[in-house]
């Protein structure tokens, strides 16, 4: 054999081992929309994924293994997660990330539990970054599902103890989606404020279906006609940035206090018009990130573009935390990672959060923030897809003040 | 008072979007007998065609050009594909035309990708057009009006005003005579289709950035262009106007109210607004099969 040939055998066994068998991977099944309406969200939530296994990868992986993310459109239908979510155990994948649609989230944990009752030693574990319907913490608590975003009933505690402080909110218009997330926003909405601004009158809750408008002028007439000063939605994705154009084209006025604002597509759809208009309470505040932390985020940047805002810190903290049981545990099975996850705490950019024992609910400091004109230099980071638009942070609500109780009782098997 | 008129205006430029659309499907639908299912597909290549053109031109000549490009693609698609399929007799026109649309929306998504284009309105139009009490009207609606009526009253011209037109009417009704008489019917339909599938294009491009142009845009307004056509009456032009902005008007008004159906406690009118045309179709068809201003009962 010539030297040469022998040299090609040397590179195509190196090539050979370089990509490493499929077993030596954790896998993480990504199920969400990656096209139609939604899919821009949901192809950013993959992105961040992604992202956040690189980062664990150029540190060695975990345990000597690589973590791969495995992208899988869902199209937003739960129907289609369930057919996703059979082809990715039957892949070999113990791990599923979802976050768009707390109806998919539903339907997963109620399969993902169904699926480890029977097969005992193959279980499954659901990261749920975005999914907020507050039931998959209360009721319908599993032990199989981690939630890493703070829930709807979290969320609205901060934004109505901000909204007690605001004396000329009168009116409230809710406009939310026609889905288990929108009903939820709705009913909890109109319980706090009755109990922290009894002065206020509600004088719009409304509801439209999710993904299919395309136009929100009937619906910004209304809220015109209704009079009211202030809007509170839970609209994500398209849905919110449809909602704030067609409020900018009628010239609206009234205040968005909104869980989704930073998201992509929004700030960019907004632009002037939203300025000091426009809220979000979240667990993201990129200017507030700690300065070892800033690091991650200039390389996302630089990644996938100076515009993109990694606001979806959630995804970075159910990877690190997944990370930091396997070591502890030196295991990537998921029974014993889910019992080192519990009550496991972890430093993220703005300080240390905790994975709740009692209902798996992640404790993290949530931010009140509004939507600014950014003067040259003032803010480092700028609202997702502009560059004269920040979020200025109004409050900062620690972790344990944001915590809930919990009617949960945790099944352990 | 503000709400009635603001939604007033709001319905009549939908309406006359969806007429735009629907103006061309129910002239191939008369003069073919066979509803075509790719239409709403040459509305979506209208305004990707449009926001292609708008990056690499600016909007004012994709609003002239992207039509003219989805009317030829229209042209061809009949010459070649519809009319070696029209041999086969009309359940092979339908599963062709229901084919293309596949087709086209698979051609979309590899193209420009499975989600929406930045395709927006032109600076000169993003700005309101009048302020009525305390809403703005934007400009871009008022500017949508004036094209689909201008090309309402540039059809209608044609049509009745003349030769083609009156040609194209014949063919519509007696082809067999027209063609007697020693005019290239195959030719008339061509011209037709592609002029529907035109129409169809310049109301993706004036609706695209309106709306928002993604590959889903087909598949979410194909249904209402049907609707349009059937409550109208087939191949009445007439009947299409009213027909839209009938539906227009009343999925724009339906939003608005919220009066909670008896019985119902969770469900407002509102939230039925998107089921609304189709209702209104299935009692058109009950009550009035061939459509308010139909002539012809198939």
């Amino acid at each position: 054999m010539s030297t040469p040939k022998i040299l090609g055998a040397l590179v195509a066994a190196g090539v050979v081992a370089a990509s490493s068998p499929s077993w030596a991977q954790v896998k993480i099944a990504y199920i969400d929309p990656l096209s139609g309406a939604m899919g821009a969200t949901g192809e950013r939530g993959l992105h961040e994924y992604e992202f956040a296994a690189e980062q664990v990868n150029a540190r060695g992986g975990v345990l000597g293994q690589k973590l791969e993310i495995i992208g899988m459109d869902n199209k937003l239908s739960a129907q289609e997660s369930l057919i996703l979510l059979k082809s990715a155990i039957d892949q070999g994948v113990r791990y599923i990330a979802q976050g768009n649609g707390s109806s998919v989230a539903g339907a997963l944990i109620d399969a993902i539990n169904k699926h480890n009752e029977r097969n005992p030693d193959k279980t499954v574990l659901f990261l749920n970054y975005a999914a907020v319907d507050p039931d998959f913490t209360n009721d319908k608590c599993s032990f199989w599902h981690f939630r890493f975003d703070a829930n709807t009933d979290m969320k609205m505690e901060a934004l109505t103890n901000y909204i007690k402080g605001e004396k000329k909110v009168q009116k409230v218009y809710l406009l939310n989606q026609d889905y288990s997330h929108g009903h939820q926003v709705s009913k909890v909405a109109k319980a706090m404020l009755a109990e922290k601004r009894p002065d206020i009158q509600v004088v719009g809750d409304e509801l439209h279906p999710l993904a299919r408008v395309k136009d929100f002028a009937p619906y910004i007439a209304k809220i015109q006609a209704s009079g009211a000063d202030s809007i509170i939605t839970g609209n994500w994705g398209s849905d919110l940035a449809l909602l704030v154009k067609a409020a900018r084209d009628a010239g609206l006025k009234a205040d968005f206090y909104t869980y989704y604002a930073g998201t992509v597509g929004v700030p960019a759809a907004m632009g002037d018009s939203g300025v000091d208009h426009v809220k979000v309470v979240s667990y993201w505040s990129a200017n507030a990130a700690s300065a070892s932390s800033q690091k991650m985020l200039d390389a996302f940047k630089k990644k996938y573009g100076v515009l993109d805002d990694p606001y979806s810190q959630a995804i970075r903290n159910s990877v690190e935390l997944l990370v930091k049981a396997m070591t502890t545990t030196k295991s990537t099975d998921p029974a014993k990672v889910a019992r080192a996850m519990e009550d496991m705490k972890l430093e993220d950019p703005f300080g240390e959060v905790v994975m709740r024992a009692a209902d798996h609910q992640m404790i993290q400091p949530l931010f009140i923030a509004t939507f600014v004109k950014a003067p040259p230099g003032k803010y480092k980071y700028l609202a997702e897809g502009t560059t004269e638009y920040a979020f200025r942070q109004d409050t900062r609500y620690e972790g344990p003040a944001t915590a809930r109780p919990t009617t949960c009782k945790m099944q352990r098997p | 008072m503000e709400l009635f008129l603001i939604s007033l205006l709001n319905g009549v430029t939908y309406g006359l979007l969806l007429f735009l659309l629907s103006s061309g499907l129910t002239l191939i639908f008369s003069m073919m007998g066979v509803l075509n299912f790719a239409h709403a597909s040459f509305y979506m290549l209208g305004a990707y065609f449009a926001y292609q053109l708008s990056v690499a031109l600016g909007f004012w000549p994709a609003l002239v050009v992207a039509p003219l490009l989805v009317g030829a693609v229209g042209a061809l698609v009949e010459r070649y594909g519809l009319r070696k399929a029209h041999a086969s007799g009309h359940v092979a026109e339908l599963l062709f035309t229901f084919g293309l649309a596949f087709v086209i929306e698979e051609v979309v998504h590899l193209v420009w990708g499975k989600t929406a284009v930045p395709y927006r309105v032109p600076a000169v139009l993003d700005g309101p057009l009048f302020t009525l009490f305390s809403t703005n009207f934007p400009a871009y609606k008022g500017f949508m009006m004036l094209v689909s009526v201008g090309m309402l009253v540039a059809l209608y011209a044609l049509l009745t005003r003349t030769r083609t037109g009156l040609i194209i009417q014949a063919a519509l009704s007696r082809p067999d005579m027209v063609e007697a008489l020693g005019h290239n019917v195959p030719r008339i339909f061509m011209l037709v289709f592609g002029g529907g599938a035109a129409l169809a294009g310049l109301a993706g491009v004036i609706g695209g950035n309106a709306l928002v142009t993604e590959p889903s845009m087909a598949a979410a307004l194909g249904p209402i262009v049907f609707v349009v056509v059937v409550v109208g009456g087939l191949g009445s032009l007439q009947g299409a106007f009213v027909a839209s902005l009938l539906i227009g008007i009343v999925q724009t008004f339906s939003v608005g109210i919220d009066y909670k159906l008896p019985g119902f406690s969770r469900l407002s009118v509102s939230q039925l607004a998107p089921v609304l045309p189709y209702l209104i179709m299935v009692l058109v068809l009950i009550v009035r099969p061939r459509g308010l201003m139909g002539t012809r009962e198939s």
